[in-house]
C-alpha cells in the first residue's frame, strides 16, 4: 500500500471577513502531476502558503503521507518531504547559486561535504552548471526562477509545490522550464503547479484542478476540463486571453 | 603573495612584539583586541545572524557580575566563574531570544527590546544592594595569582585577551562554514524562504544568541578581572552595547575579520582624540558617530566588504 | 494611602504629556520615513539648551523660546533628513537605524564636548509655583508643560487632517504608492516630516526646562520613553502615541510611588516588553508593523 501522498479536505481559509478559499478538496497522489488553475486571484498562492505552513487554515485537514500538517512550521513540513516555490522568486541574493542550493540541500544531508555534493547535482541538473559561483543577484530571471526549483528540489521532496514558475518567460525559456519539470517528475517526485501558460499545463499535468473566487469549479483530465464551459467562462470573465493561450 | 603574508606578519606582531611596547601602547592594543572581541561576539547574532542586538551588555554585565560575585563570596577562581557566567549568559540569552523571536520580533523592534533588557537589568543592578548596587564591585588585586586570573603586570592580560580575540575568530569562522553558518546567511537574506527550504528559523537564531552571549559574557569577565572594578552602568550601558556593535559594523558585519579590523581603527581613533583633547570627554564618542554615519553611507558593508570589492567584483558570501 | 495614588495620578499625567508630545514626533517620523529614530531623544537635549541658552544669555523665557526653537528644529530636523536620511533611504532597515544612532551620538557627544556633562537648571519666577487641588500638589510649570504639549500635540492632529501638507504627510504614511501616484512629493514630505517631528520634541524640551535639569544625557531617558510610548500607542498613530504617553507616565508615576529606589523604571521596561511581545501594534494600533 503507497503512501497517500497530499491530501487536503474541506479547507477553508478566511482573512478578516474575506474567504480566500472555501470548501476545497485535493489529493496530489505519489507519481502523479496535477495542475492548479484558476483566473487571477482565485486563491492558488493562498492554498501553497496553507499547505506549506505559513498560514494556519481556518478550517479543514491537510495530510501528506497519512501525517497531518496542519499546525506545522513551514520547516517542519518541508522536513517530511513537501518544498515549494514561491510566485515572486525569492534567492538568497547575496549567496552564490550553489550556497543557495546547498541551503536547500541541509533539509537532509548530515554533513557540509554532503549538502556540498548533493547541491551541485541539483545545480547541474536545472542546468545552472555555469552559473555555480555566480551571487544570486546577478542572475538572470529565468536563472532565478531555476534556483528557485533547485533550492526545492535539493531538499530532496516527495512533492513539489511550483507557483506560476512560467511567469515571465518567454517561449524558448518556457520550452526548457517543461522540459525540467518532466526530468523533475521522472525522478519520481510528484507535482502540484500553479500556472497561466495553458499551453504548458495542458501538457504537463495527468489531471486538472480549477479554482475560481477560493472555490473549486472543475476537476479531471486536461482535455476535459479545457473544454468545460464553466472554466471558460471563468476565464473570459476575468480575461479572455489566458484562456487563448 | 604580499597579501598573504601579511596576516601572518601580523600575527606575529601581535604575539611577539608586545613584551617589547611601552605602557600605554600596550594599554590601547588591549583595548583594540578587547573591543575587537565583543565586536566579534556580537557579530554572531548581529553580522551573522542578522539580529541587531542594541543590548549586547546585558550578557556583559552578567558575565562580570557572576564570576566577580562568587569570586568575592566564595572564593571560585573567576575563570571557573567566567564559565559560569557563560552559562547564565546564555540561559538569559536563550530566555530573551526566545521570548523575542517566537514573538516575530524582527529589525528595529529586536533592537528596541534588547535594549529594553539591558537597561532592566542595569536598572536592577543599581537598586540591588546585594550586588553592590551603583557604588558596583571591586575586584582585590594583591598581586600575581594567575590562577585566580590576576596578574601584576599588563602583559599577561594581554596575551588573555589575545587568545580570547583568536578563538572568537576561530569560533567566528568554523561557524561560518557549517550548517548553522548557511543557515544563518539564509534566514539574514530571507527568512521565509529560508523556513520553505528546511532551516528552522528559530532554533538557529537561538543558537546563535546562546554562542554570542555567552561568549560576550566571557568579556564581562576579563574586563572585572582587568579593571578590578565593576558598576551597573559600565557593564551594563550603552558604552558597552554600542562598543561592541561599532567595530563589527564598521569593519564588515557578517565577516570573520571584520570586528578586529573595525576596532584597529576604531579604538586607535577614540584613543588619540582622547589624549589630543585632553579633558574634553565626548569628543571621542562624537567622532564615532561621525565615523557610523560616514560608514554605513558609503561602505555599507564596512571596510573587509570595501576591500573584497575592490579585489574581485563577483562577489559571493560575505 | 490614596493620597499617594492621587498624587502619583496627577503627577505622571503631567509628565506623560509631554512623554504625549515628544511620542508624536517619533510616531510621525516613523509613519512617514519608516524608521524608528534614535536621534530623538538628542534633539529634544539640543532644544533643551537652546532653551537655556536663550534664558541665559537673553533672558528669554523658556516658553517663549518655542518660537525660536519650533523653527529652528524643524529646520534643522530637515537638514538632519535631507544629509544623511534621504540619501540612504533604501539602505537595509538595519543600516537606517545605525544612521539615526550616529546622529544621536554625534549629537550627545557634541553637547557634552562643548558644554561638559554639568547639570544646568533654568529657574524662572514660576519654576516652584504651585497650587493644591484637595491635598493634592501640582506644580504650576508641570501643568504648563502638559498643557502645552496636549495643545501642541491636537495642533499637530488638526494640521494633519487640514492642510495640504498634512494630508500629503497621511496619505505618504498611509498608502506610499497611492500617494506617490497622486503627486505627492515624497522626497519633500518625508524632510518636513523629519522636522515637524523635531520641532515637536524641542519644543517639549523646552517645556520642560523650569522643571527638569538639563545635560547632555537628558535625551537618553526621554529617547526611551518616547520608545515604549510609540509603541504602546502604535507606531504610526498619532493619538494613540499621546494616550500611550499618559499611560506611560502614569506607570512611571506609580512605579515611583510604591517601588524603592530606581525601581519604577522597572515598570516601564516590564511594561514595553510585554507589549512588544503581545500586541507590537500597540494598544490603539491597527497597522502590523513588525
Amino acid at each position: 500500500m503507497s503512501a497517500p501522498g497530499l491530501e487536503i479536505r474541506g479547507l477553508i481559509k478566511r482573512f478578516g471577513g474575506l474567504v480566500a478559499v472555501s470548501r476545497f478538496d485535493l489529493t496530489v497522489a505519489p507519481g502523479e502531476i496535477v495542475g492548479l488553475i484558476g483566473p487571477n486571484g482565485a486563491g492558488k498562492t493562498t492554498v501553497f502558503h496553507v499547505v506549506a505552513g505559513f498560514y494556519p487554515p481556518t478550517e479543514g485537514a491537510i495530510a501528506f503521507e497519512g501525517t497531518s500538517l496542519v499546525g506545522l512550521k513551514p520547516h517542519a513540513i518541508c522536513r517530511l518531504g513537501l518544498a515549494r516555490t514561491f510566485q515572486l522568486v525569492q534567492p538568497f541574493a547575496g549567496l552564490t547559486t550553489l550556497e543557495n542550493v546547498m541551503v536547500g540541500a541541509f533539509n537532509r544531508a548530515p554533513d557540509v561535504g554532503a549538502a556540498r555534493r548533493r547541491a551541485a547535482e541539483i545545480v547541474e541538473f536545472v542546468g545552472l552548471g555555469p552559473r555555480r559561483d555566480v551571487p544570486a543577484r546577478h542572475l538572470t530571471l529565468p536563472d532565478r526562477k531555476r534556483l528557485e526549483v533547485a533550492r526545492g528540489l535539493a531538499t530532496e521532496p516527495r512533492l513539489l509545490l511550483l507557483d506560476e514558475v512560467m511567469s515571465g518567460l518567454n517561449p524558448t525559456e518556457i520550452e526548457a522550464i517543461i522540459g525540467l519539470i518532466r526530468r523533475i517528475h521522472a525522478r519520481g517526485v510528484s507535482l502540484l503547479v500553479i500556472e497561466h501558460v495553458m499551453r504548458a499545463i495542458l501538457a504537463l499535468s495527468h489531471r486538472l484542478v480549477v479554482l475560481h473566487h477560493g472555490e473549486k469549479i472543475a476537476e479531471g483530465p486536461p482535455a476535459t476540463v479545457a473544454r468545460d464551459p464553466l472554466v471558460i467562462e471563468a476565464y473570459l470573465g476575468e480575461s479572455g486571453e489566458a484562456a487563448a493561450r | 603573495m604580499a597579501a598573504r603574508l601579511a596576516p601572518l606578519l601580523a600575527a606575529a606582531a601581535l604575539v611577539a612584539l608586545p613584551p617589547l611596547m611601552p605602557k600605554y601602547a600596550l594599554e590601547v592594543l588591549i583595548s583594540i583586541l578587547f573591543f575587537g572581541y565583543l565586536g566579534a561576539c556580537w557579530n554572531i547574532l548581529g553580522g551573522y545572524g542578522g539580529q541587531f542586538s542594541f543590548g549586547h551588555a546585558a550578557f556583559f554585565g552578567l558575565g562580570a557580575y557572576t564570576s566577580t560575585l562568587l569570586f568575592l563570596h566564595w572564593g571560585v577562581s573567576p575563570w571557573i566563574g567566567m564559565l559560569a557566567g557563560g552559562l547564565l549568559a546564555a540561559g538569559f540569552g536563550l530566555f530573551a531570544g526566545y521570548l523575542s523571536f517566537r514573538y516575530g520580533l524582527r529589525g528595529p523592534y529586536f533592537s528596541l527590546v534588547t535594549l529594553a533588557f539591558a537597561e532592566m537589568l542595569r536598572v536592577v543592578a543599581v537598586n540591588w544592594k546585594a550586588v553592590g548596587s551603583s557604588l558596583g564591585l571591586v575586584v582585590p588585586n594583591r598581586g600575581s595569582a594567575p590562577a585566580l586570573f590576576l596578574f601584576a603586570e599588563k602583559l599577561p592580560y594581554y596575551y588573555v585577551i589575545l587568545t580570547m580575540a583568536v578563538g572568537a575568530l576561530v569560533i567566528t569562522r568554523a561557524m561560518e562554514r557549517s550548517r548553522m553558518g548557511y543557515a544563518l546567511a539564509a534566514i539574514r537574506e530571507n527568512e521565509d524562504a529560508a523556513e520553505a527550504a528546511g532551516v528552522d528559523a528559530l532554533s538557529t537564531k537561538l543558537s546563535a544568541m546562546a554562542l554570542s552571549s555567552f561568549l560576550t559574557a566571557l568579556g564581562g569577565t576579563f574586563y572585572a578581572q582587568y579593571f578590578s572594578y565593576i558598576d551597573p552602568s559600565l557593564t551594563f550601558g550603552p558604552a558597552i552595547s554600542i562598543g561592541g556593535l561599532l567595530p563589527a559594523i564598521v569593519g564588515g558585519a557578517g565577516t570573520v575579520t571584520g570586528p578586529l579590523l573595525g576596532s584597529f581603527v576604531l579604538t586607535p581613533i577614540s584613543e588619540l582624540t582622547r589624549a589630543a583633547l585632553r579633558g574634553r570627554a565626548g569628543a571621542d564618542i562624537m567622532l564615532y558617530g561621525l565615523v557610523l554615519i560616514l560608514v554605513i553611507s558609503f561602505l555599507p558593508n564596512g571596510l573587509v566588504g570595501w576591500i573584497r570589492a575592490r579585489r574581485a567584483p563577483a562577489g559571493g558570501r560575505r | 494611602m490614596t493620597w499617594l495614588f492621587l498624587q502619583a495620578v496627577v503627577s505622571g499625567l503631567l509628565l506623560g504629556g509631554v512623554y504625549g508630545l515628544v511620542a508624536s514626533g517619533l510616531s510621525l517620523i516613523f509613519g512617514v520615513l519608516r524608521i524608528i529614530n534614535f536621534a530623538h531623544g538628542a534633539v529634544m537635549m539640543l532644544g533643551m539648551y537652546a532653551s537655556y541658552w536663550l534664558f541665559v544669555l537673553l533672558g528669554v523665557d523658556p516658553y517663549l523660546s518655542i518660537l525660536v526653537t519650533g523653527p529652528l528644529f524643524f529646520g534643522i530636523g530637515v537638514l538632519i533628513q535631507r544629509i544623511v536620511i534621504e540619501p540612504n533611504r533604501d539602505a537595509a532597515e538595519h543600516n537606517q537605524l545605525l544612521l539615526t544612532l550616529g546622529v544621536a551620538l554625534f549629537f550627545e557627544n557634541l553637547a557634552l564636548v562643548l558644554w561638559q556633562g554639568d547639570f544646568r537648571t533654568v529657574r524662572v519666577w514660576y519654576s516652584g509655583a504651585s497650587f493644591l487641588v484637595a491635598d493634592v500638589l501640582v506644580e504650576v510649570p508641570r501643568l504648563v508643560a502638559a498643557g502645552g504639549a496636549v495643545l501642541i500635540a491636537l495642533g499637530l492632529w488638526g494640521f494633519l487632517r487640514t492642510t495640504d501638507v498634512g494630508k500629503a504627510i497621511r496619505a505618504l504614511s498611509e498608502e506610499p504608492e497611492g500617494a506617490r501616484l497622486v503627486g505627492v512629493n515624497v522626497a519633500r514630505i518625508r524632510g518636513v516630516a523629519f522636522g515637524i517631528g523635531s520641532a515637536c520634541v524641542a519644543v517639549a524640551g523646552a517645556l520642560v526646562t523650569p522643571f527638569f535639569y538639563v545635560a547632555p544625557d537628558v535625551g537618553e531617558s526621554f529617547n526611551i520613553m518616547a520608545f515604549v510610548v510609540v509603541v504602546l500607542g502604535g507606531m504610526g498613530n498619532f493619538l494613540g502615541a499621546l494616550m500611550g504617553g499618559f499611560i506611560v507616565g502614569l506607570a512611571e508615576s506609580l512605579g515611583a510611588a510604591f517601588l524603592p529606589g530606581s525601581l519604577k523604571q522597572l515598570v516601564v521596561f516590564g511594561l514595553f516588553v510585554v507589549v512588544l511581545l503581545l500586541r507590537p501594534e500597540g494598544l490603539f494600533g491597527t497597522r502590523r508593523g513588525r
